[in-house]
């Protein structure tokens, strides 16, 4: 793991514990204050709970790589097998209040995150210890075969894993809690929206405990850690287990609301997806990932509205942060908030503009290239349509705009470059 | 007893015997300097007490207690901690974290999830006392990887200390050093030395002379003298050593 892509900002510590609340309280006021903005607007809602879900899937990815430099390419292994012990929880629920008795009668709906959890949790326990004696190349590979292994074993037990369609479990059933009857999307934020918050909360405290102090330790040098008394592997596998709970918290979230769940969900796509989303967000800081689960699900939703080649674009974007902005976006705006606060920003921000102008051109010009091309290979329309613009694939102009975006955005990167290392 | 017993303590690396059979008793509060050229084996010495490497051969005793073979988490639990001849330090922390976490051992607290790090009273303040004792109370929030060289040598010292061993190695601890951290850093491993045992790998004679109670030279994985300085710096086959055959 490079350095720079994790170090986290230099930050002196504010010791009025008060400050320290108000980004929890903004917090909260938007998860109340969002139903109010999206009432009846039910597409809204079903979109917040994706990103609910997902903050918290990216977040306890990042517990792993960002915090303890465990690159792990499995982690949808916890979510998947948290999502399906909700979901056949959810069914024995079902079962029990159809009888009338049995312990499950009395489980609420509302608890479902909670037995993802200790699935996920159980399942990094017991699968943990040989994986985490290693980090880098070999811990990453490990993983990935996990992910396959447990992927394949998905397929090949269909009475736990219910075969390729899944399994599916009805949320309105058992016990009501709060009169919330999780009948529409918009009720079932509400369960989001408190999960969400639970676990943003849980594993931000995480950060401040002992173990999440070593945890950045084993990340930073692991021979070092030995030598103060703590054998890497001990402290990587309570990682593990953490970040397996969480992971499977976040599942047990999806399996209520999906209501089914497929064993597509425990391979290397939404292991891919969890990477995607810390990534894009930034490694370093602790609010990046929610940054780039916001992100990355509404571009994931909203771009297919507008283009065939959506998945092309958010690789685009990944590419684009990877290379020019490695500590993600959480990283970008820890960064303006550094030189707001030491008053460099008015000489740091012409450089970022002039970047990001370049960034934005190039990508501009990327985007215009794909869709004159796939107007070509499988137009059924006369033009591309980009950001408003209709270009003509069967003239110059198209193509020339191309050009000259992506060549005055290479020449403005350029000459940012040289700014920058002036400034230094 | 001595603080640490060491008997034919063996390490060949393949064909390559590293460290030949050494010999050595280090008494309780004694500060023990070892010395020797370029390739002598001093710091695979060091490895093989602080269970970086596993001996070949040979027996170690920390108070009596055989330690050979034990990780080095095991053997810091037992009270024997070590710095590094480069700096080793947790970069991307900040100073007061890096010594916090070195105390967490002692603080019985590392694996703790359930309670903030600032909650956990023995850690802190031995942390702060450390911090003070180095004298980086200004750095204290600069990330470890952002110090300037004699800032980062001094956290070194500082986290090995911080576990409160009764045996501490120091791996040139002044490597590098201008005159003035040099005399910095002596006063520093002085305030160390106290009520503790120290051995310390040096290659600035000055050091060496000011510090030691004795000193063991080594010459290709033997140990060829040990005594006290004024002996040692009498001892013929030392300066045959150092200086060559013609000089002797």
């Amino acid at each position: 793991m490079s350095q720079d892509i994790i170090a986290p900002m230099q930050r002196p510590k504010s010791r009025t514990s008060l400050r320290g609340l108000v980004p929890w309280v903004v917090f909260a006021a938007a998860l109340l204050l969002l139903p109010v903005f999206f009432s009846g607007n039910s597409t809204a809602f079903t979109l917040l709970n994706v990103i609910g879900i997902n903050i918290v899937f990216a977040l306890s990815y990042n517990m792993l790589l960002g915090q303890g430099g465990m690159l792990s390419f499995g982690h949808a292994v916890f979510f998947g097998l948290g999502s399906y012990a909700a979901m056949h929880a959810m069914i024995a629920i079902d079962e029990a209040s159809y009888a009338g008795e049995g312990f499950w009668a009395h489980v609420p709906v509302l608890g479902m995150p909670l037995v993802g959890m200790i699935a996920g949790g159980l399942v990094a326990l017991v699968l943990g210890w040989p994986f985490c004696r290693r980090a880098g190349t070999a811990f990453a590979m490990i993983t990935l075969g996990l992910g396959e292994m447990v992927a394949a074993a998905g397929q090949m037990f269909p009475s736990l894993f219910g075969g390729e369609a899944g399994i599916y479990g009805n949320r309105m059933v058992g016990p009501q809690w709060f009169g919330l009857e999780l009948a529409q999307s918009s009720d079932v934020y509400w369960f989001i929206a408190f999960w969400t918050f639970a676990a943003v909360f849980a594993m931000w405290a995480f950060t401040r405990t002992p173990l999440g102090r070593l945890s950045n330790a084993v990340r930073d040098n692991p021979d070092r850690l030995q030598f103060i008394g703590y054998p890497p592997r001990n402290v990587r596998f309570m990682i593990f287990i953490a970040s397996g709970a969480f992971g499977g918290l976040a599942g047990g979230m999806a399996a209520v609301n999906y209501e089914i769940i497929t064993p597509e969900a425990l391979g290397l796509i939404p292991s891919g997806l969890a990477l995607l989303m810390a990534a894009v967000g930034g490694l370093g800081v602790f609010y990046g990932p929610i940054v780039g689960a916001v992100v990355v699900t509404l571009m994931n939703s909203m771009l297919s509205d507008y283009t065939d080649a959506s998945i092309l674009y958010v690789g685009l974007v990944f590419l684009a942060i990877v290379m020019f902005a490695p500590r993600g976006l959480g990283g970008g705006i820890e960064q303006v908030r550094v030189a707001w606060r030491e008053g460099e920003l008015g000489q740091r921000l012409p450089g970022w503009l002039s970047g990001a102008l370049a960034v934005g051109m190039i990508i501009v010009g990327l985007v215009v290239l794909v869709e004159l091309t796939f107007q070509i290979t499988h137009g059924d329309d006369e033009f591309a349509h980009v950001f408003g613009v209709d270009f003509d694939a069967a003239s110059l102009w198209g193509w020339l705009t191309v050009v000259v975006l992506l060549v005055a955005g290479g020449l403005i990167k350029r000459a940012t470059n040289k700014l920058r290392e002036g400034q230094e | 007893m001595s603080a640490l017993s060491i008997k034919g303590l063996t390490k060949s690396f393949g064909p390559a015997e590293v460290i030949c059979g050494v010999d050595l008793d280090v008494a309780d509060n004694e500060v023990h300097a070892v010395i020797g050229p370029n390739g002598a084996g001093k710091s695979t010495f060091f490895n093989l007490l602080s269970g970086a490497f596993a001996p070949t051969d040979g027996e170690i005793y920390l108070h009596g207690d055989r330690i050979n073979g034990l990780s080095p988490d095991k053997i810091q639990q037992r009270g024997l901690s070590r710095s590094f001849q480069v700096s080793n330090v947790f970069g991307n922390l900040s100073v007061y974290e890096n010594l916090r976490c070195a105390c967490f051992k002692q603080a019985h607290s590392g694996y703790v999830f359930w309670r903030p790090a600032s909650k956990v009273r023995a850690a802190n303040q031995r942390a702060e006392e450390v911090l003070e004792m180095i004298g980086l109370q200004e750095l204290r929030d600069v990330p470890a990887g952002a110090l300037p060289y004699a800032s980062q040598r001094a956290l070194e010292i500082g986290m090995t200390i911080a576990c409160d061993a009764s045996v501490v190695l120091l791996d040139e601890p002044t490597a590098g050093m201008s005159n003035t951290e040099t005399t910095q850093a002596i006063n520093l491993i002085r305030q160390v030395a106290e009520g503790r045992t120290l051995m310390i790998v040096e290659h600035d004679m000055g050091v060496v002379f000011e510090l030691a109670d004795r000193i063991s030279v080594l010459v290709y994985g033997k140990i060829i003298a040990t005594g006290k300085p004024e002996e040692i710096r009498n001892d013929p086959r030392v300066k045959e050593a150092y200086l060559g055959e013609e000089a002797a």
